[in-house]
């Protein structure tokens, strides 16, 4: 079952995974961050349907910990419909059907008796559009994933951790006199890093992000992309992203997915270091498209 | 030139295209008025009346005294009064969570042919003639309870069969109103749904949902068949709904009117005070629906 938590010792940023077995302790212990390193996602041959309609295809590839996975191609490709399945966000649309294989650090996150729910406290996600709770004030919010998810939790852990968490994000000292304040009163970029500083105070292993930056300004951009560079140390992320430009400031890997056709389903072309990805690809499919010929 | 060309004006000050056109553009503005006009009138027209005709019945003895015992034309409908206020609140109790829990199951969780079959039965009910709903909680309880039983519950579960439908179309179309994305929000955080639904979205829904509940009080609290054939009519003030007949104004403004009794102008003009009484509630609540809605209404951007 998903949910247990692998004991590291601090030092252990960015060492590449020894074979630690869970050790099967629930998810109520207070394990940090710090002793906690981010997790790798394998996938493997992973096909994604809505209905009859076949929407990805054939998708194999490994992210990374404590990278930045940037996943880029044309509208309309399934870089989004991807990114939904790692976190078992794709089922949740009406007939939507995953097949293949995806793990968490070796945990298939598709076995059967494996709780969604679960799966979405690791894996947590950011939105393209910033949605924080509108009855909710901007404590509430980050605190929500508290809120919502565990029993009772003493009001002095929470005010530590939405601390933590609003620093984190960049946004404590914009807002720390205002707390109480509804979440909506924010402007888009600040909205943003709430909902990142909301996705982090549950300490996931993996963010996931929607083309987080597109509906902010270019100053905005800026300060979520610092944040991602700083928020890798702690977490996998992986990011969709519309604009090349953001990949290759922002990111270590990235993937690349396009359409044969409109109609056919989309497919990973090719995945890999971003310096290599944008300088020298493999594919002529991927060339065209980081010079700009298409896309 | 032909008239299968457009007509464009050839200058901005060249007149715009003619004075036919601003005529027509009068004439539909001044029968658009003239049918608004026209729908208000009866409108006005019953307000008017029933407050002249129905003040004159009004007096402290109409709020504060029954009918028991009165012979000389005097008593009053505080009976009715609380009779009303007694039988609409039980069944609000029934008919709330009953109806705000099947619009969420129909909302967040139903699917396929089963919610559509639902949704059909739902809008059946909200056509049922609500003497048949007075009937149906009559059977009902006459079934347990033998022939005769008069109670004033069973006026509230007859207008709970009026009431629910019309609480389910309502909170549905107020949680679909919900954005998605905020569900997937909390989806993210690793929420369950049960909870996503009590913590995001009802309170997110909060304001429309209150609006709607009013808006079904406001429809059942004059019904006068139903209550006819389940509550009875009766004199003395009654505040326990399981025990015996139950007064309230639809009935009482009725029964003055038929069986006024010696004194006929006294009766009527205590008719038309009940009439304008059951007015006056459904204004009331309307306007604390409004304001709930003001003040609990959640921007969504």
């Amino acid at each position: 079952m998903l949910g247990a938590a692998t004991k590291r010792s601090a030092a252990g940023e960015g060492e590449p995974m020894a074979a630690d077995q869970p050790t099967g302790a629930t998810s109520s212990e207070p394990v940090t961050k710090a002793t906690r390193g981010a997790k790798t996602i394998e996938v493997r041959d992973v096909d994604l349907y809505y209905g009859d309609f076949h929407a990805v295809e054939g998708v194999t590839m490994t992210i990374a910990p404590n990278k930045v996975t940037a996943l880029i191609g044309s509208s309309g490709c399934g870089k989004t419909t991807f990114l939904r399945s790692l976190n078992r966000m794709h089922e949740l649309t009406p007939r939507a059907r995953v097949e293949g294989h995806v793990s968490l650090d070796g945990e298939d996150v598709y076995a059967k008796g494996v709780d969604p729910v679960e799966v979405r406290r690791l894996i947590g996600m950011v939105f393209q559009q910033p949605n924080p709770f509108p009855t909710m004030s901007i404590y509430d919010n980050v605190a929500a994933g508290l809120n919502l998810n565990s029993s009772r939790v003493p009001k002095s852990r929470k005010d530590e951790v939405v601390e933590r968490a609003l620093r984190g994000a960049h946004l404590w000292e914009e807002v720390k006199d205002r707390l109480d304040k509804p979440g909506s009163s924010l402007s888009g970029g600040q909205q943003q890093r709430l909902c990142i500083a909301r996705a982090t105070a549950v300490e996931p292993e993996v963010l996931l992000m929607d083309e987080p930056c597109s509906a902010l300004d270019p100053l905005a951009t800026l300060a979520i992309e610092d944040l991602i560079s700083e928020l890798k140390n702690r977490y996998t992320i992986v990011i969709v992203t519309h604009n090349m430009q953001q990949a290759a400031r922002a990111s270590d890997v990235t993937a690349f997915f396009n359409l044969d056709a409109t109609g056919k389903p989309g497919h990973l072309v090719e995945v890999g270091a971003t310096d290599q990805m944008f300088t020298n690809p493999t594919e002529k499919q991927t060339e065209d498209y980081v010079s700009g010929r298409f896309g | 030139m032909e008239s299968a060309t457009l007509t464009r004006p050839t200058t901005l000050l060249s007149g715009g295209l003619g004075w036919r056109r601003r005529a027509v553009n009068i004439t539909m503005t001044v029968l658009i008025t003239a049918a608004f006009v026209l729908a208000l009138i009866p409108l006005i027209s019953l307000v008017f009346e029933v407050a002249k005709r129905g003040i004159p019945g009004l007096s402290l003895e109409f709020f504060t005294d029954d009918a028991r015992g009165q012979i000389g034309g005097g008593g009053g409908a505080s009976h009715a009064i609380v009779g009303t206020l007694v039988i609409t609140a039980v069944a609000s109790v029934i008919s709330v969570p009953i109806g705000i829990m099947a619009a969420i199951y129909l909302n967040e969780y139903g699917e396929g042919r089963l919610r559509r079959a639902l949704t059909f039965f739902v809008d059946v009910m909200t056509g049922i003639p609500s003497i048949v709903a007075g009937l149906f909680a009559y059977a009902l309880f006459e079934l347990f309870l033998g022939p005769g039983i008069r109670l004033g519950v069973m006026g509230s579960v007859a207008l709970s069969v009026l009431m629910i439908p019309i609480v389910i179309r309502s909170a549905e179309e107020v949680l679909k109103i919900v954005p998605n994305h905020l569900r997937e929000a909390a989806y993210a955080l690793g929420t369950p749904k049960w909870k996503t639904i009590t913590k995001v979205v009802l309170p997110t829904a909060f304001a429309g949902l209150v609006t709607g509940v009013m808006i079904a009080v406001a429809r059942i609290v004059g019904e006068t068949a139903p209550l006819l054939v389940t509550t009875g009519v009766v004199d003395s003030m009654n505040t326990d709904p399981f025990n015996g007949r139950m007064q309230n104004l639809a009935v009482y403004a009725y029964n003055e009117y038929r069986s006024p009794g010696v004194f006929k102008q006294a009766a009527y003009d205590k008719a038309w005070a009940a009439a304008l009484t059951l007015i006056a509630i459904v204004m009331l609540l309307n306007v604390a629906a409004r304001l709930v809605y003001r003040r609990y209404k959640t921007e969504i951007r």
